[in-house]
């Protein structure tokens, strides 16, 4: 359904400017900065004062400065106060001026628009809704456009809409056939169709509309629009008209909000200060009541001495203003440096990160990159993973890794890792065979010896590859040959034939040209049985040269083994160990057999084929039942393995982050076949799991029901665990702990996602070892973060390469970008970005780990610092007449936090280590207690004040014991007020210091640096502001003269500091000691232990035997059999395609046999013989797709949609050689796309 | 963040391989063992043992004497005189007897000690203090009432006092004050006799050193009189300032006896410039002088007399006044809280220890972990 923004429906006229006006549509100018030159003040100043802490200060601020309240000088608070914001507002100016530069950058860009049937170079931002502009190749499409006409046959076009989806596959998108015609600028200059259509919204795979043009109207789709952010690939150029331009786009809806990323601590930490003001304020009521009784007591009798102040009228006024001093006084127990330290903690955590060499990646010259400098601590604190999988698990590459022929194993695979020493040298196919692809990579020389010698079980194998696939070929240059093959698995099969001199070449509808060992070859392609879902396999019936009629058939071993002729048993088993082995190996699998057949037999299936597809009720099931009959008995030959590669180094990542406690999700817009594939060749899935659900349902009740059955088959597995045992109920799911996994589809999901099915199943994933979520979009990524974010209450982490995971990016609590790749955009809306997702255990783990570690353990030493510094004037309330007198000097208060005890407690925060990196990898147990929020959290925090008054009261009152009465060895007395000070300062000093050198877990140069030097600061500031100096300048200010000297010469003094420093720290050593001695953490053990005997845990560890699983079902899509016979995927000549352009049809059947003749009588370039050339007239090739499996096939792609059959179009797109990493196949691809448009039941008539 | 630089190659981002960069700079890493934090303990609770044994003897050696005179003997007039505002200019003398029961001697084992550590002090280590009980010199805005730019003697703030010392800067004719401020103004203005009686029934003056009582630093650089000269003698130099409100005399003319000790200098009003941190304190009024007569060797038991020009009006806040009479060692005057907290300390830290070790030998689990 939609939500329905105030635009309700859109009109958009071409080439009418004014008309569109009206209705004030977005420009195409985008805008993600927040400020500009005028606002930049005002709004971040409002943005910063919206921080409880910013606001508390300017408060006290204003506090100060009125004469009778302020207890302390004005410099105390705005000093701070000014450096934090103007630090906080350099910092946003500078991401804002990033951001300005960018918009700027992508506003500017070049397009052509036509004006005036001109084609005007035009800048982005100036494009308006109902322009019409010419993209050319390679180029981004500027904004959300119909497509009008194309450059290329039938107005296709392609795109590649990585940037929006992160599918990496090629689409093809189609124009209307009445505005295909409108090939020139001059003819487009008068096109004034008027299109109207759904508002804007964030659906990237729909889109309903109607082109009202000369008095007819044309229901458009998604098939006919091309969206901003996609690319223009394999078309020389094609014109579009804006629809949706700027933030209307379907990119920019889809982005979702910046939100800036609070951490837990960050919130916290706001909680905390809450609640210290609130202690405060108590703390200002038990004075203030003290003022009151006491100036009614003896403050009223001592007036003669010290009249109140003129305002002063009664002792309750005084106490209210007493209140205000002493909310003044003790303000620094929530110290403005705090969140100055903070930041810069973290900040020397990012760059620890950024400069770390262990998260460099050399192949793409990347380092790691913390974008955001707020959120490390989180990363020590991450519970859930959300992963994307194309380019963040997976390379997206596929290799041919191994094989085996005829009951034997060929292939070595490389050590994933590169770790193996003893590389075998790649081998060198160039040398005999000319037209074999560089990039490909074999390492195993008997499969090469094996061709040579000319095994005939290897040929036949290598001919299967060669023959029995949907690959196109083109031939650029003589002997150049690339692959256009629709699923990279394929591509990498037949690469694979081609090196090994079996070489596909080119294909007609009727024929199959090879290059076999150096001889031509051209096959008769009798038929196509095309693929599906349910078939899980495909076949090829081929005539060879010399007239033997032959099946070829690949598919997944399961359905093959069944269909094997008996007598192939025993070979069988071998293949089918084999078959394990590779499987373990997370390799995907297929098998191969062939069935010769004989002439009637073949023309006694075809005539039974011919009646099925004619068929107009249950074609479908007539059809597979036609084909099941032929590939029977038949011959196996052997399997392949062909390896998605993964990236370095992912299934060990994982393991460890598993044992991490940490849950990972992999969302993915792939196929559910291709994401448990995935899953199990990364070790999130497990063939010992004890059970895997997969959700599947298309509504809400089916749904439902699976989440329940789901959740029911836990409940059962768990109780017969426990031996019939009392079953736990539904709301303890997550302590059951069998190994689960779940795999849910998008269109399931969204079901599960509505408000009433979502706890259910959440509750239903996080009782699962691992989830998968496939053929999700954008959005619904984001949606999942969002849900487990808020019900779970943990940290959650999303990483992801591509456009479509910015939303779960900018979702999750951190957002991680790999980089190096080719799109920016998830990097760009990422907090940190790195090259390899195995960097992850090491951000996660080691970064992560210690930032956390750091900032509790600095938060902790910070609150307690301050309370044991700010409640001595609490104390010393009582004696001094509840007149909030501080107990310092001002100078002291001012430089305590900035100077005195800042950067020994910054240099623990920056630099501490309970345990070196390697063992944080080797326990990942140790990363638990973030997870838990044990190091901080409102216990710790309470011990932290609890330690911190106590140390007050010991700081006040032992020198109070002791001064009170002590004189110096001269005789004079020691309890003057500057005396007492001097000696609490510096006591002060002292057991901070002690403190942190007790909490100081790693001691390098520059901590003993800053400890010892803060202590050595402290004795020459304290020296030179009580110098005569100072005084002689300025004798009001400096009134402390001589003090330092006087004090810190006595004997007595220095017994009193030692005396309180012994107090106050003793009983935190003992009760560390006693934590350490009855509870000790993991750490503490890891770090004591020295001789760790325990060995390195091998993370995950191979599985034996694996579940088989074809990779043959993961990346194909049915129904390119039939455009390989239809042909129109050849390119066409002119001349059909004159004729063929100038029709619309609305069965897309006719179009095919129209197509099919044009073709036969175009197409003269492979002369055929006379009878190949009857047979594919008379008895045109077998299309093997129906309307109605496609339907099916569709289904699960566009759920919402009920389709027509009217719009099929299939196409075939063409594709420039890819850039491939080292040592690649050189994967061709050839992406197909059978899309069906949906667009009768949300026409807008009228 | 992450600056890129525009090398070339293909590890020219490559982070430098520093131990700091890397997190990897050498590195002491103590942890609390119990090989290190049991000894720790005992060492302590030895250590504070010792020094509050060694305290508690050095104390032992030194004594104190406190005469309260507020309202003793025939004081209680002069006390009842001082209720009122009124009667702030008449006189009243008294006295109070008082019996000192032991000599306070010289300590001479520490003699060395007391004469380094006192440079500016006259020979003799009796002190007499006077005593304020109730007096609160540690009121913010009491403690504010002062003007230290006045006091150091600068012309320009001589007549114009800070706004710190209203009410107390200007008087009712708005002449400035000198010296202005709460705190000047409430000096303690008690003069002091004390009278040895011995049993022949003479009566002998306790010949105290008035002077050098104030810290160096106070009498040489804080306080300094604004400037004279043989012609420009010190009245001249406080023209157009008045006296503050309570005192009977104006700065000028503080010492009778001592014309170098008159105006900002002088050495009682010095020390009741140091504020008290405390409402009960003593400040020092003089010290004994041994120069001659029964008091070479300190101050002998026996009877003694106080005389009081009883001036400090202590009755409307609920004080009290006392004499203190005092003797002191390296250590300072007798001072009993320090050695008793060491050995309080000393014992608590025993105990904690001995709890530590049998925790430790008893039920502690690192034990065990270690061994695995």
């Amino acid at each position: 359904f939609f939500v329905f923004f105030t635009e309700e429906e859109r009109r958009v006229r071409a080439n009418d400017r004014e008309y569109n006006e009206k209705f004030q549509y977005a420009s195409n100018c985008i805008m993600t900065s927040k400020y500009n030159i005028i606002t930049f003040l005002p709004v971040n100043l409002f943005e910063q004062f919206q921080e409880v802490a910013n606001t508390y200060f300017l408060f006290l601020l204003i506090l100060q400065l009125i004469p009778q309240i302020s207890s302390l000088s004005w410099f105390t608070t705005i000093v701070p106060l000014v450096l934090v914001l103007s630090i906080t507002a350099v910092k946003d100016a500078t991401d804002d001026y990033f951001r300005h530069k960018s918009d700027n950058q992508v506003n500017n860009r070049q397009s052509q628009v036509l004006i005036g049937g001109i084609l005007q170079k035009e800048k982005w931002m100036n494009v308006r809704v109902g322009d019409i502009i010419k993209l050319e190749n390679n180029q981004f499409v500027a904004a959300d456009l119909l497509l009008l006409s194309s450059s290329e046959p039938h107005s296709l076009c392609y795109i590649e809409t990585a940037e929006l989806d992160g599918e990496t596959n090629m689409k093809v998108r189609q124009s209307l056939s009445v505005t295909s015609e409108l090939g020139d600028p001059n003819n487009l200059a008068q096109f004034d169709g008027e299109v109207v259509c759904e508002p804007p919204n964030n659906k990237l795979d729909r889109f309903c509309g109607t082109l009202y043009w000369k008095d007819c109207k044309y229901p458009l789709s998604n098939q006919n629009m091309l969206l901003r952010g996609c690319v223009l690939r394999n078309t020389e150029s094609c014109y579009g008209l804006v629809i949706f331009a700027g933030p209307d786009t379907k990119l920019m809806q889809n982005s979702g909000r910046t939100k800036f990323k609070r951490t837990s601590i960050d919130r916290l930490m706001n909680t905390l200060v809450l609640w210290i003001f609130g202690f405060l304020v108590c703390m200002g009521v038990i004075l203030a009541i003290g003022n009151a009784v006491w100036e009614k007591e003896v403050g009223a009798l001592f007036q003669s001495f010290l009249p109140w102040d003129p305002p002063v009228d009664n002792f309750l006024f005084s106490a209210f203003l007493s209140f205000w001093s002493y909310v003044i006084i003790l303000n620094t127990v929530v110290p403005i440096s705090l969140y100055v330290s903070v930041e810069v903690i973290r900040l020397g955590h990012s760059y620890f990160i950024n400069w770390d060499r262990r998260m460099f990646c050399s192949r793409s010259n990347t380092a790691a990159e913390a974008r955001t400098t707020t959120l490390n601590e989180e990363l020590g604190q991450v519970e859930y993973i959300f992963s994307d999988k194309t380019g963040t698990l997976t390379q997206n590459i596929m290799t041919f890794n191994k094989c085996s022929i005829n009951g034997r194993a060929y292939g070595e695979v490389m050590d994933i890792l590169g770790a193996q020493q003893k590389r075998v040298q790649p081998l060198d196919f160039t040398a005999w065979n000319p037209l074999a692809d560089r990039d490909f990579c074999f390492y195993d020389q008997s499969l090469l010896e094996a061709v040579m010698v000319g095994e005939p079980a290897v040929h036949e194998f290598l001919r299967v590859l060669s023959l029995c696939h949907t690959v196109m070929s083109e031939e650029k240059r003589e002997g150049v040959l690339v692959y256009k093959a629709q699923s990279p698995d394929e591509g990498a099969l037949v690469t694979a034939a081609r090196n090994f001199g079996f070489v596909f070449r080119s294909r007609t509808p009727g024929t199959v040209t090879t290059h076999e060992l150096g001889k031509a070859v051209t096959y008769t392609l009798l038929a196509i049985l095309d693929f599906n879902n349910i078939r899980k396999r495909m076949s090829v019936i081929v005539r060879n040269p010399e007239g033997r009629i032959r099946l070829y058939c690949k598919g997944a071993d399961t359905v093959l083994f069944e269909r094997l002729h008996s007598c192939n048993h025993e070979l069988m088993n071998i293949t089918s160990d084999h078959l394990n082995e590779y499987a373990g190996d997370g390799l995907r699998t297929l098998a191969l057999a062939y069935r010769d057949l004989s002439e009637e037999q073949w023309e006694a299936w075809a005539e039974r084929f011919r009646g099925a597809d004619k068929a107009t009720d249950c074609r479908d099931d007539r059809l597979a039942a036609v084909y099941e009959e032929i590939e029977q008995d038949m011959m196996l030959l052997g399997a392949t393995a062909v390896e998605d590669k993964l990236q370095d180094g992912v299934p060990e990542t994982i393991a460890i982050l598993s044992l991490a406690n940490i849950k990972i999700w992999v969302l993915t817009g792939d196929k559910q076949e291709t994401a448990v594939n995935i899953g199990y060749s990364c070790k999130m899935l497990t063939d010992d799991m004890t059970e895997i659900f997969i959700v599947n349902g298309h509504t809400v009740q089916s749904v439902r029901e699976e989440l329940r059955k789901s959740r029911e088959r836990m409940l059962e597995s768990a109780r017969t665990r426990d031996g019939g045992k009392e079953a736990p109920p539904s709301s303890l799911l997550e302590s059951i702990s069998g190994e689960f996994a779940l795999i849910i589809s998008g269109h399931s999901l969204a079901h599960a996602l509505e408000a009433d099915m979502e706890r259910e199943f959440l509750e239903t994933a996080c009782a699962c070892r691992a989830v998968i979520c496939c053929r999700v979009t954008p959005l619904q990524k984001a949606l999942v973060v969002e849900l487990v974010k808020r019900h779970k209450k943990a940290v959650t982490l999303a990483i992801g390469d591509g456009a479509n995971d910015v939303s779960m990016i900018k979702t999750a609590h951190i957002g991680v970008g790999i980089s190096g790749q080719e799109g920016i955009q998830a990097v760009l809306a990422s907090d940190y970005s790195f090259s390899q997702f195995r960097f992850l255990q090491r951000l996660l783990l080691v970064h992560g780990r210690w930032s956390y570690l750091r900032m509790c353990r600095f938060l902790c030493y910070f609150f307690y610092k301050n309370f044991a510094f700010t409640m001595v004037h609490f104390w010393f309330g009582f004696f001094c007449g509840f007149s909030a007198q501080t107990v310092y000097d001002q100078y002291f208060i001012t430089l305590y936090n900035i100077v005195y005890t800042s950067l020994p407690v910054l240099a623990m925060g920056i630099f501490d280590q309970d345990v070196p990196e390697q063992r944080s990898l080797e326990y990942p147990k140790l990363y638990e207690p973030g997870q838990l929020n044990l190091l901080f959290n409102k216990r710790e925090f309470f011990i932290c004040i609890a330690q911190g008054i106590y140390t007050s009261v010991v700081l006040f009152f032992i020198p109070y014991g002791v001064l009170s009465h002590a004189t110096q060895s001269n005789g004079v007395p020691l309890a003057d007020y500057q005396t007492f000070a001097v000696t609490t300062a510096t006591a002060l000093v002292i057991v901070v210091s002690v403190q942190i050198a007790l909490d100081t877990g790693y001691w390098t140069a520059i901590n003993h640096f800053f400890i010892w030097g803060s202590l050595g600061t402290y004795f020459t500031i304290l020296f030179a502001m009580h110098s005569s100096i100072l005084f002689n300048i300025f004798p009001k200010q400096f009134h402390f003269l001589g003090s330092a000297h006087n004090t810190l010469g006595q004997p007595v003094v220095w017994l009193t500091i030692a005396l309180a420093t012994v107090i106050s720290i003793a009983p935190v050593l003992a009760f560390r000691f006693l934590k350490l001695d009855l509870k000790p953490q993991l750490s503490d053990t890891v770090r004591n232990t020295q001789l760790v005997l325990q060995k390195k845990r091998k993370p995950g560890g191979r599985v034996g035997r694996g579940s088989r699983r074809s990779g043959y079902a993961f990346a194909h899509q049915e129904g390119f059999g039939e455009l390989i016979t239809s042909g129109k995927n050849m390119r066409l000549s002119s001349m059909a395609l004159a004729t063929f352009a100038s029709r619309h049809s609305s069965s897309w059947i006719d179009t095919l046999r129209r197509k099919k003749h044009a073709n036969s009588t175009g197409a003269q370039n492979t002369p055929p013989t006379g009878e190949d050339s009857a047979a594919s007239s008379q008895t045109p090739p077998l299309s093997t797709s129906s309307s109605a499996a496609g339907k099916a096939g569709q289904a699960c792609n566009e759920p919402v949609l009920t389709h027509s059959p009217d719009d099929i179009a299939l196409s075939v797109i063409r594709c420039p050689e890819r850039e491939v990493g080292e040592c690649s196949t050189g994967t061709v691809q050839v992406n197909i796309h059978l899309k069906t448009s949906s667009s009768t039941n949300c026409i807008l008539w009228g | 963040m992450g600056k890129k630089q525009a090398g070339t190659g293909p590890l020219s981002r490559r982070p430098d391989n520093s131990a700091f960069k890397q997190q990897r700079l050498p590195a002491w890493s103590p942890s609390l063992t119990p090989q290190t934090v049991l000894p720790t303990f005992y060492i302590l609770s030895l250590v504070c043992l010792l020094l509050g044994i060694w305290l508690l003897i050095t104390v032992e050696y030194t004594y104190e004497l406190k005469v309260d005179y507020t309202d003793a003997g025939t004081c209680e007039q002069c006390f009842n005189l001082r209720k009122h505002a009124i009667d702030s200019s008449t006189p009243c003398k008294c006295t109070v007897s008082f019996h000192v029961p032991k000599t306070f001697p010289r300590v001479s084992f520490q003699h060395d000690v007391v004469r380094l550590s006192a440079r500016c002090l006259p020979q003799g280590d009796v002190f007499f203090y006077y005593g304020l009980r109730n007096f609160h010199q540690n009121l913010r805005r009491y403690m504010d009432s002062r003007d230290d730019a006045q006091m150091v003697g600068r012309k320009n703030n001589l007549k114009a006092p800070s706004s710190y010392c209203a009410p107390f800067d200007y008087d009712a004719n708005g002449k400035p004050i000198a010296p202005c401020g709460a705190v000047a103004n409430s000096m303690f203005n008690d003069s002091l006799t004390v009278m040895y009686n011995p049993t022949d029934g003479s009566k002998i003056q306790v010949p105290l050193y008035r002077k050098g009582i104030a810290w160096y630093t106070d009498k040489n650089v804080k306080f300094r009189n604004p400037p004279t000269n043989n012609t420009f003698s010190l009245q001249q130099a406080f023209e157009g300032t008045t006296r503050p409100l309570y005192w009977q005399r104006p700065v000028y003319e503080l010492d009778d006896t001592d014309s170098n000790n008159n105006g900002f200098i002088n050495d009682d009003l010095i020390v009741w410039m140091r504020e008290a941190a405390f409402p009960n304190f003593k400040k020092l009024y003089g010290v004994l002088n041994r120069a001659q007569g029964p008091f070479t060797e300190g101050l002998p038991a026996g009877n003694y007399t106080l005389s009081i020009n009883y001036n400090f009006p202590v009755e409307p806040f609920r004080g009290r006044k006392e004499l203190v009479i005092s003797m002191v060692t390296w250590f300072g005057g007798q001072n009993y809280f320090l050695p008793i907290a060491y050995l309080v300390t000393s014992g608590l830290i025993l105990v904690t220890a001995v709890v530590l070790t049998t925790v430790f030998v008893k039920v502690g689990k690192k034990g065990k972990n270690m061994e695995e």
